[in-house]
């Protein structure tokens, strides 16, 4: 593997990583930031951990080399984030997200807690710290009102920026019962990020549960087509405006196709989502942005990639994303499609991402 | 007409009441009326016309659209000369909760796709309706029905309650390479054992019907990834009414995934997309519609070519392809005459 | 433009319609309220006989979850893909501008006159109102 770095001719743009993993060591690390009740029902139920497991932790996915700390998992200390990461990419900004499990919790109380202990750890041991940082709400969508709330507990700290749902969820993101999370969200003028991941308790595809790992992973994508229909037939969009929502580790090829296949339908069948006043795909240009990787196009044939973009119909969409600590390329040049333009290339790099999250000024001339 | 052998690879015949009737034995002809089908469970999604029919599908007998035959000739056969149709009979005997009585009406319906409509118009081909969801009975099924010259394909439908690349479905493969068979999936199918989705049960029509691509991109994984083409090297699989504007995406995203989590599937001894190529086909219906038809020269040249591409109108459907109309791009000859017969005839064996 | 005689007024009533020939055209003549129109019977999406579609009305919305219905019979849908035209002027409706359908002018005329009307297959007799479609 090439080193892991900013690669040297890349220009000198703000450069905002949107899609960084946070973790915690281990659940006790969060005990700390949760009541006495909870600290206690953690202990006496023998949960072990909720750590997402969609990365198993040896796969070669999971981990770039070095990334794994002497006393945590990958991506759990801040120190080797700040050495392995913002050091040597010179990120501007590194936006990052915490999927830790709890949206697979059922008892509705227990995953709010959690959902503020991880905000309060956060807050304090990642963001407080390193102002490059930025930091995603976690919310327990198992009861919107509450998340609602804990969306206006936090929302104001400039640190995060967006609002965390995972893309398996127990219902289509666009229902209507989780509207109170996105009305706090465009309150606060958070983005809605949607990370892979999720344990609603549905099968993992459309067709049931598949056998390997490279199923799961691969499915991903289907999961985050439906989200996408789903959140622009049900009318999110048109109800709130003022909301982005972006993709998170989604790849982006199947946009395009998912884009003319969603607008043909809705010529026909327009009168049954009659909210949806334009075609679907001006709707998902206008709302939806997505960070790059995994870059899901052939490596050697960098045309076809630039095609796909050039068929989103917008170079606004994409933002630079690493996705540390996952292992997504091998050559820090492809974490760029190759043969943009030096617009195109600033947008991606970090125009697109300054345009889309509530970041401060960035200091100093570019 | 555009070529000389215009070939639709999906048009649906369908079953009306009583019509299986002369084709059920006596224990399940009594089943048949007094219990009968048991729901779809979780389809409450209806559809933008009355049995997702064309308006003007309607023949004047009265019989429901895709139910006469003589009406079948006249407005589609006939004018837009086709020369051989695939029939690809939708029903929910495939999939009845009762695997004996899945059983007894896939053979029924089979029967009565011979007697009905194979017999009588040499014009069409048909797929064997079996009860997917039982592969034992299914591949008895196939055994059964396949010595009739006009069976073309097995035919499933998409939405199954596991992905079909799971064990429990091999002996299906297996019976239809046994018998020089393709396997044709089509659109639909379900039993409300999944949701549409991963996230559940969508509130719109438009949504399920957006959502088949994403089922079809999971069995598309799931036959690959199970390593189904290296234990059945000469299975053919034919996508049947779900688009293709995804399988680019999907076949890039799927190799480029492989290459690090190769250790997990040693089976697999290519790239996925090397599978995709060999043992897939797709009809075009519902085709993609991009804005500039031209994008879609670069979804077939990303496919690897236009030699797996086969014309279907989906006849008598509301999302009808018109055979003068869909694919309004410029085309090499040879790429157009594959497309709307010569791939097709090639695949089902037809001269 | 001619103008050609299809019917008589009776014969097209409220929500009724008819399709007809014209110079190889066929062309489909609504009566919505009492006013006569006309549209060639070919849909821009693929060709569709459009004019045999469902006369529906015309569903909005200001807010998910909130319907507005009106214009009770003069939404035509295709009998295919179902898109939607707006009978009264042959545009559809999600994409006015751009996706239409030929809209002819018709007018209603009492009793027969020689000329400019063409009433080649339509018998025409004194003291009847007729509907013409000019072409």
């Amino acid at each position: 593997m090439a080193e892991y770095a900013r690669p040297a001719d890349w220009p000198d743009v703000p450069l905002v990583d949107t899609d960084v993993h946070i973790t915690p060591r281990s659940l006790a690390a969060l005990t700390p930031y949760l009541p006495a009740r909870w600290r206690d029902y953690v202990r006496e139920s023998g949960v072990a951990s909720l750590e997402s497991d969609l990365y198993p932790p040896r796969s070669p996915l999971s981990a770039i080399p070095g990334a794994r700390p002497a006393d945590g998992p990958p991506a759990s200390d801040p120190e080797l984030l700040r050495t392995q990461l913002l050091d040597p990419w010179r990120l501007d900004v590194a936006v990052t997200h915490c999927i830790y499990g709890i949206d697979g919790i059922h008892n509705p109380d227990w995953a709010d807690a959690m959902a503020r202990a991880l905000n309060d750890w956060q807050h304090a041991e990642w963001l407080a710290g390193e102002p490059r940082l930025r930091g995603s709400v976690v919310v327990a969508a198992q009861d919107p009102a509450r998340a609602a709330a804990e969306i206006d507990r936090v929302g104001d700290r400039p640190e995060f920026v967006q609002v965390l749902l995972p893309v398996r969820m127990r219902a289509p993101l666009g229902t209507r019962a989780f509207w109170p999370i996105y009305a706090a969200a465009e309150r606060h003028g958070l983005a809605l990020a949607v990370y892979a991941g999720g344990a609603s308790g549905n099968p993992i595809t459309p067709v049931g549960s598949p056998s390997y790992y490279l199923e799961e992973y691969v499915g991903l994508s289907q999961a985050f087509q439906a989200q996408v229909v789903s959140l622009v037939c049900e009318g999110v969009p048109v109800r709130f405006p003022a909301l982005t929502v972006v993709l998170v580790e989604s790849g982006f090829t199947w946009l395009p196709p998912l884009m003319w296949r969603l607008d043909k339908n809705w010529k026909g069948l327009r009168r049954e989502v009659p909210w949806v006043d334009r075609l679907p795909s001006e709707m998902i240009r206008a709302s939806f942005r997505l960070t790059a990787q995994p870059l899901d196009a052939p490596p050697d044939e960098p045309a076809r990639l630039l095609e796909v973009l050039d068929r989103l119909g917008s170079d606004r969409m994409l933002m630079f994303a690493t996705d540390y600590p996952h292992h997504q390329f091998d050559d820090p040049a492809h974490a760029a499609p190759a043969g943009l333009s030096a617009a195109a290339m600033a947008r991606f790099l970090g125009g697109n991402a300054l345009a889309t999250y509530r970041l401060e000024a960035m200091s100093g001339a570019r | 007409m555009p070529v000389d052998q215009l070939v639709d690879c999906d048009i649906h015949n369908e079953l009306t009441p009583g019509a299986l009737h002369p084709y059920l034995p006596p224990r399940w002809r009594a089943y048949h009326e007094t219990y009968g089908g048991r729901g779809d469970g979780g389809a409450g999604y209806p559809k933008g016309a009355p049995r997702a029919a064309r308006a003007d599908a309607w023949p004047p007998s009265g019989l429901p659209p895709g139910a006469d035959l003589e009406f079948l000739r006249e407005q589609h056969l006939d004018p837009y000369g086709v020369r051989y149709g695939v029939l690809n009979c939708l029903t929910t005997a495939c999939r009845e909760q009762n695997p004996g009585y899945a059983a007894a009406l896939c053979r029924a319906v089979n029967e009565w796709q011979v007697a009905e409509w194979l017999e009588k118009e040499p014009r069409l081909r048909a797929g064997i309706v079996v009860p997917y969801e039982d592969a034992a009975l299914a591949a008895a099924e196939i055994d059964r029905a396949a010595a009739h010259p006009g069976f073309v394909q097995v035919l499933l439908l998409v939405r199954t309650d596991e992905p079909l690349g799971r064990r429990r479905y091999r002996p299906i493969f297996e019976a239809a390479v046994r018998n020089g068979l393709p396997v044709g999936i089509h659109f639909g199918g379900g039993r409300g054992r999944n949701p549409l989705t991963a996230s559940g049960w969508p509130s719109f029509y438009v949504e399920d019907h957006t959502a088949m691509a994403q089922a079809f991109q999971a069995q598309v994984v799931s036959l690959v990834v199970e390593g189904v083409f290296e234990e059945l090297p000469e299975l053919r699989v034919v996508l049947i009414e779900g688009g293709f504007g995804w399988l680019p995406s999907l076949m890039w995203r799927m190799d480029k995934h492989w290459k690090r989590l190769a250790d997990e599937v040693p089976h697999l001894t290519r790239p996925p997309s090397a599978y995709v190529r060999e043992h897939f086909w797709v009809t075009t219906q519902p085709v993609e519609e991009p804005p500039d038809p031209r994008h879609l020269l670069a979804v077939f040249d990303n496919m690897g070519g236009t030699d797996r591409i086969m014309f279907s109108t989906d006849y008598p459907h509301w999302d009808f392809d018109d055979p003068r109309r869909a694919l309004r791009i410029k085309l090499p000859p040879e790429a157009r005459a594959q497309i709307f017969g010569g791939n097709a005839m090639a695949l089902y064996g037809l001269s | 433009m001619t103008g050609h005689v299809v019917g008589t007024t009776d014969e097209i009533g409220p929500g009724e319609r008819k399709i007809v020939e014209i110079d190889g055209r066929s062309i489909g003549v609504f009566n919505v309220d009492g006013r006569y129109y006309a549209l060639r019977n070919t849909c821009p999406h693929a060709g569709a006989r459009l004019c045999e579609g469902t006369l529906s009305g015309l569903v909005t919305s200001g807010a998910p979850g909130e319907y507005s219905y009106a214009r009770e019979g003069e939404i035509l849908r295709c009998p295919w893909h179902g898109w939607e035209f707006d009978v009264t002027t042959g545009r559809s409706w999600f994409d006015p501008a751009r996706t239409r359908v030929r809209a002819y002018e018709t007018s209603v005329e009492t009793g027969y006159r020689p000329g400019p009307y063409v009433a080649e297959t339509y018998p025409v007799e004194v003291e009847q109102a007729y509907v013409v479609v000019h072409v």
